[in-house]
């Protein structure tokens, strides 16, 4: 990479120092620099993470909570101290409203057992979006089959966006939940949580964020967005797999039953029965993946030392670069949102009448990984009138060089399918 | 990369999207629904969204018609029109050989004659590029369901 245009790669982060703290970029693939551009999918990890993990077996490695012993304290501080940090990064009221899971995907399957099958019944209504992922839509329809409530999609417009109409309008009278992504996996469409979400607590309507999307990406304050469940998980924000995040109003985590039963849940076990633990242990059921959780915690110091500000500036500079580049192509179709002020580090497109996964092999084969496919978001795609696309996706370290190879990229693509 | 590296690459990927590939992927054979199938199978492949409906009329023991709609990928719709022209006329148990075979050159199993596969074999490179082979074999399960519903 030629200096000058390394100066240039960013006004917001210093991308080559951030560069120089993740491992795996100084590797290639099939022989070519590699060049993530799926980070939509998850992170790589820097070497603090990495140390995080490391450190932890080995030197402080021991069950948390129960232990009277030095390593089990030093574990169970150190745990709980990640559950400070998230709770701060959030700005959650308090580290009471922060339960870990193994993923977003857990998290929300957390709320729609605990909660809708105890608040959802029969002829309730659930609101959801044409851009959920999977993950936000099969534990509500295996929810509104069971109870034999009904689903109902807020429709998107062409350019990606939600048809919102009249707000007040949006809910009904049998309207329970409204749960809806904060930033679209494969479009990129950052959504107006907050007027949403306000709207539906005037209604007394519950309502749910999948924040995988946007935690990672931008400034994100659960209690300003105001929604009585956020979800979000540690690997796509630099964190190790394994972890995600459930925040959720006090009052709600307090009626509710526990999900999963076992050790660390309980107050008092008799053989007739049991008495919960305090929050947000209730939900914690077993040992939980100690090691990860104490990782993420460093995940968050490194996006903390940056600033989520910058973060979100770097990478609407990286998206209008990589829309402006991807224009300047014939024939390549973008979808979501035309300026990329309104997206998160998403872009996803179709070029010419090349199948994406043939983009994709051929991208792969000179080093840039890209997704192909639906995304998990198969409804939408239909909307889209598409079996697929193909998706980049940046985060700290990508840079204007890297998006410049995967412009070439395409046009090697173009050319082998001539 | 040194340039024999480079052409290695090239050539894997020439290997992958040979000639005959991206012919039928340009012109594909069979594309079409029949008027009146005996069987009519919907094969996806969840990981990609890849898309083949095959479509049989059995005549006897031999495989009448067969036509198959669809959208995927270059290599999952190649297939299925390579597909279809290497079973068309032949005998219901001829095509499950066929398909036995296709399935085991997928595999890499070893005692495959690649002659008797004909131009279906060109399809062996997809070895080398292992998330793809699921493209490559959608047609052939595919086609395996619908005969085993038309002769049900």
């Amino acid at each position: 990479m030629r200096q000058d245009t390394r100066d240039k790669v960013s006004s917001a982060l210093d991308v080559n120092a951030i560069r120089g703290d993740f491992p795996i970029l100084e590797r290639e693939v099939y022989g070519k620099r590699l060049v993530y551009l799926d980070n939509a999918a998850t992170s790589q990890k820097p070497r603090q993470v990495i140390d995080a993990l490391v450190r932890y077996y080995e030197s402080y490695n021991a069950n948390i909570h129960r232990a009277v012993h030095a390593l089990g304290e030093e574990a169970t501080a150190a745990y709980e101290e990640a559950r400070e940090k998230v709770a701060r990064f959030i700005g959650a009221a308090s580290s009471e409203s922060v339960i870990f899971t193994r993923n977003t995907t857990e998290a929300i399957n957390l709320v729609a057992y605990a909660w809708g099958r105890a608040n959802v019944g029969e002829g309730d209504e659930i609101i959801l979006t044409q851009m959920e992922h999977h993950s936000n839509l099969i534990p509500w329809q295996q929810l509104a089959a069971e109870k034999g409530a009904t689903i109902r999609y807020i429709e998107i417009k062409p350019n990606g966006t939600l048809e919102l109409g009249n707000l007040s309008a949006l809910f009904g009278e049998h309207t329970k939940l409204l749960a809806m992504p904060h930033v679209s996996n494969s479009l990129g469409t950052i959504n107006p949580a907050e007027e949403i979400v306000a709207e539906a607590r005037k209604r007394g309507v519950t309502t749910l964020i999948d924040g995988a999307q946007a935690v990672p990406h931008m400034p994100v304050d659960v209690e300003a967005v105001g929604a009585d469940f956020y979800a979000f998980s540690a690997h796509k924000m630099l964190g190790p797999t394994g972890v995600g995040v459930l925040y959720a109003r006090r009052e709600l985590l307090e009626e509710m039953a526990p999900f999963l039963g076992g050790g660390e849940m309980i107050r008092k076990v008799t053989f007739e029965g049991a008495t919960w633990n305090d929050l947000p242990w209730k939900f914690e059921a077993g040992t939980p993946n100690i090691a990860d959780v104490i990782a993420f915690g460093s995940a968050i110091d490194y996006l903390d030392a940056l600033g989520m500000d910058n973060v979100r500036r770097h990478e609407v500079e990286v998206t209008t670069y990589a829309m402006e580049r991807l224009r300047g192509l014939d024939d390549v179709t973008l979808y979501g949102p035309d300026e990329p002020d309104q997206r998160g580090g998403v872009v996803s497109f179709n070029y010419g009448d090349l199948h994406p996964h043939d983009v994709g092999t051929i991208l792969d084969r000179h080093g840039v990984a890209i997704r192909a496919g639906h995304h998990c978001t198969q409804p939408l795609m239909r909307c889209l009138g598409v079996t697929g696309t193909a998706r980049a996706s940046f985060y700290i370290y990508n840079t204007r060089d890297e998006v410049d190879a995967l412009i070439e990229g395409l046009k090697a693509a173009r050319d082998f399918f001539k | 990369m040194s340039s024999e590296e480079f052409r290695q690459q090239e050539a894997e990927l020439d290997e992958l999207y040979r000639d005959i590939i991206i012919d039928h992927y340009r012109h594909p054979r069979h594309k079409g629904r029949l008027t009146a199938p005996s069987a009519s199978h919907e094969g996806l492949n969840p990981l990609c969204g890849d898309e083949v409906t095959v479509e049989v009329v059995l005549d006897g023991t031999d495989l009448g018609e067969i036509g198959y709609t669809g959208s995927g990928c270059s290599i999952s719709q190649s297939s299925a029109s390579m597909m279809a022209e290497a079973v068309a006329g032949k005998s219901v148990a001829e095509a499950h050989r066929l398909i036995a075979d296709f399935t085991a050159m997928m595999r890499g199993d070893e005692g495959i004659d690649p002659d008797a596969l004909g131009d279906l074999e060109a399809l062996s490179g997809v070895r080398k590029f292992p998330v793809r082979i699921k493209c490559a074999t959608l047609a052939w399960h595919t086609l395996a369901q619908a005969l085993k519903e038309a002769s049900a």
